[in-house]
């Protein structure tokens, strides 16, 4: 009885059929998302009641917005960015005085003060290995907790979530540029915590080229 | 290169992007320069831990408020959930 879909074929006909009122095609169509968009909101906000109101709040909006979806970009893109903007409306409500402005979260950024690597070893063991290790998702969520919202958003997104740069810079409102220098601050920033951690201290060096 | 310039290159370099003229010159720069080399490692490595990690799970009763609300919105927004069943207007 069922036909054979392509994946990208089966998530627009369901999306169709949700527009219709189509309950159970549209918890199909969010099934894989729910857990995605905890996880985003999750680390955004750092508390798990925030983050459960984050994401009922985002599934709520879906099905307001539903039908004004205009399929220019996956489910999953439109269904990240709306996350995207309630974790970060959420953090700017808590914050009360010390509001982010949205000047300032939408700054253009550039290259010229991005810190250098100063830590600089192999790591000891190859990151599948180390995955594996008990506390090791302690440590690494810590680290990304420790990152400035803006730039853990930005490497939520892309490294974690999959979205291309393009899709990111839509999702948070920004050009690629400053989506791409966003990310590379979040990369160093988490490669220097992380590599003091399981780099081999045996083996580190320091940068050899001048730096201007 | 510029210490600006090899930033400005990691990132593509880093996703294997090495297409443009400015990763080919970073390319270059690496088969010098051990550390570089290194960081870019790490970087990936870096990526690479945060990607196996393990996928946040919602509690079991915040799944099942969830499942409530959701349905409960639906039908309100479009009369029934089943679309068969929908009078409404698209």
């Amino acid at each position: 009885m069922e036909s054979q879909l392509i994946g990208e074929t089966t998530e627009l006909e369901l999306l169709h059929r949700a527009k219709r009122g189509d309950f159970a095609a549209f918890q199909q169509l969010i099934a894989d998302l729910q857990p995605r968009v905890y996880g985003l909101v999750f680390r955004i906000l750092q508390q798990a009641q925030d983050a459960e109101d984050a994401t009922q709040q985002v599934f709520l909006s879906l099905i307001e917005h539903i039908r004004d979806f205009r399929e220019e970009s996956s489910v999953a893109t439109w269904v990240l960015k709306i996350a995207s903007n309630h974790a970060l409306k959420i953090l700017r409500k808590k914050r009360g005085l010390n509001v982010i402005s949205m000047s300032e979260l939408a700054a253009e950024d550039n290259y010229s003060d991005v810190p250098h690597p100063e830590f600089i070893a192999p790591w000891s063991k190859p990151a599948d290995e180390i995955a594996l290790q008990a506390e090791v998702q302690v440590e690494i969520d810590k680290a990304l907790s420790e990152l400035d919202e803006k730039y853990r958003l930005v490497f939520v997104l892309r490294d974690i979530e999959g979205l291309s740069v393009r899709e990111t810079a839509e999702a948070m409102e920004l050009t690629e540029a400053t989506v791409k220098v966003r990310l590379l601050r979040a990369r160093l920033a988490l490669r220097e915590k992380l590599t003091k951690k399981f780099g081999d201290p045996v083996q580190m060096m320091t940068p050899e080229h001048k730096h201007s | 290169m510029t210490c600006e310039e090899l930033l400005k290159a990691l990132n593509d370099y880093v996703d294997g992007m090495q297409l443009t003229a400015i990763c080919e010159e970073f390319s270059q720069h690496l088969a010098g320069c051990n550390p570089c080399q290194v960081v870019v490692d790490n970087i990936r490595q870096t990526i690479s831990l945060y990607q196996s990690g393990q996928q946040y799970e919602m509690p079991a009763s915040f799944q099942e408020r969830l499942q409530q609300s959701l349905k409960s919105r639906w039908e309100e927004k479009f009369g029934k959930t089943d679309a068969d069943q929908n009078v409404g207007f698209f």
